[in-house]
């Protein structure tokens, strides 16, 4: 085991979690806050991807992290936003009550 | 593995774990936090100082408080009752460990080719060349290569994201603002 390896386990139990939160909750902000653990999995293998990579100084891996970052910030405004607007309409966050399209 | 990296590591799975399955929505938040926070950490462990300060400060600094007003503003006046344990639950449960032991089964089968010993055959000449693929440095993106790249080779992409936050900040506004009386 490497390094590497350390940090690749710690990123696929950070998914991993996020994934089964994601599914388990039934509040839609559980899920999105499911769904950033994701992301933020994946950025973590970015950053060690790049980090042990034979060229660093390309900087691919961080300028994709980077990038990912605001992409992430972007979806956790609307997504927020449409819960907000969901609670609105039904007073409800719970996914299993939000359950018609025509309101 | 070294000491910081298994405190730090042992700190963001457990928060993370406690951020999913807490009952109290502002202790999940809280637990967001720590999580957030232990990642950014990891990321300067990393060398990639201003990747974790990014972090800290959309993650931290926006995302987080954006869960926590929402969590705030959703919040309903009557207590709810606990979330009853539906049949999916041990499904989804299941599904996240077998995808656990699937990606980590396939990542430790995976041989790590020490770097160091990557080399690159090269033709310089008509004469072929092993040369080595690693230098064995230290990464230090300094802020200053990072702006060179974003304004050279990463411009394009940057201007896209300037597109997005834009769209997405027009569009939170709209889906969020309040409906007229009467409208619907």
């Amino acid at each position: 085991m490497t390094e590497l390896h350390y940090y690749l386990l710690l990123s696929t139990l950070l998914f991993t979690t996020g994934l089964a939160g994601a599914l388990t909750r039934r509040n839609a902000i559980l899920v999105l806050i499911g769904i950033e653990l994701m992301l933020n999995a994946a950025n973590l293998n970015f950053i060690a991807f790049w980090r042990y990579s034979p060229n660093p100084e390309a900087l691919h891996g961080a300028m994709f992290v980077i990038f990912s970052i605001a992409v992430a910030a972007a979806e956790a405004a609307v997504g927020f936003a449409l819960i907000i607007a969901i609670y609105r309409h039904y007073k409800t966050t719970n996914l299993d009550q939000v359950d018609s399209m025509r309101g | 593995m070294t000491l910081p990296f298994a405190i730090i590591a042992g700190l963001t799975a457990g928060s993370a774990i406690a951020a999913v399955s807490l009952r109290n929505l502002v202790h999940c938040a809280l637990c967001l936090v720590v999580t957030f926070a232990g990642l950014a950490a990891l990321f300067l462990q990393l060398n990639a100082e201003f990747v974790g300060f990014a972090q800290i400060l959309v993650y931290i600094g926006a995302v987080a408080i954006l869960i926590v007003f929402a969590i705030l503003l959703t919040r309903d006046t009557e207590t709810q009752p606990p979330a009853p344990i539906t049949t999916a639950t041990p499904w989804a449960i299941s599904i996240a460990i077998a995808a656990f032991v699937v990606i980590a089964g396939a990542m430790l089968q995976s041989k790590a080719v020490p770097v160091a010993s990557m080399t690159a055959i090269v033709e310089v000449q008509g004469q072929k060349m092993e040369l080595p693929l690693y230098k064995d440095v230290n990464p230090k993106p300094t802020v200053k290569a990072i702006g060179n790249k974003l304004m050279t080779d990463y411009v394009l992409p940057l201007e896209v994201v300037g597109l997005l936050l834009t769209a997405a900040m027009i569009g939170a506004v709209i889906i969020a603002v309040q409906e007229k009386k009467g409208a619907k």
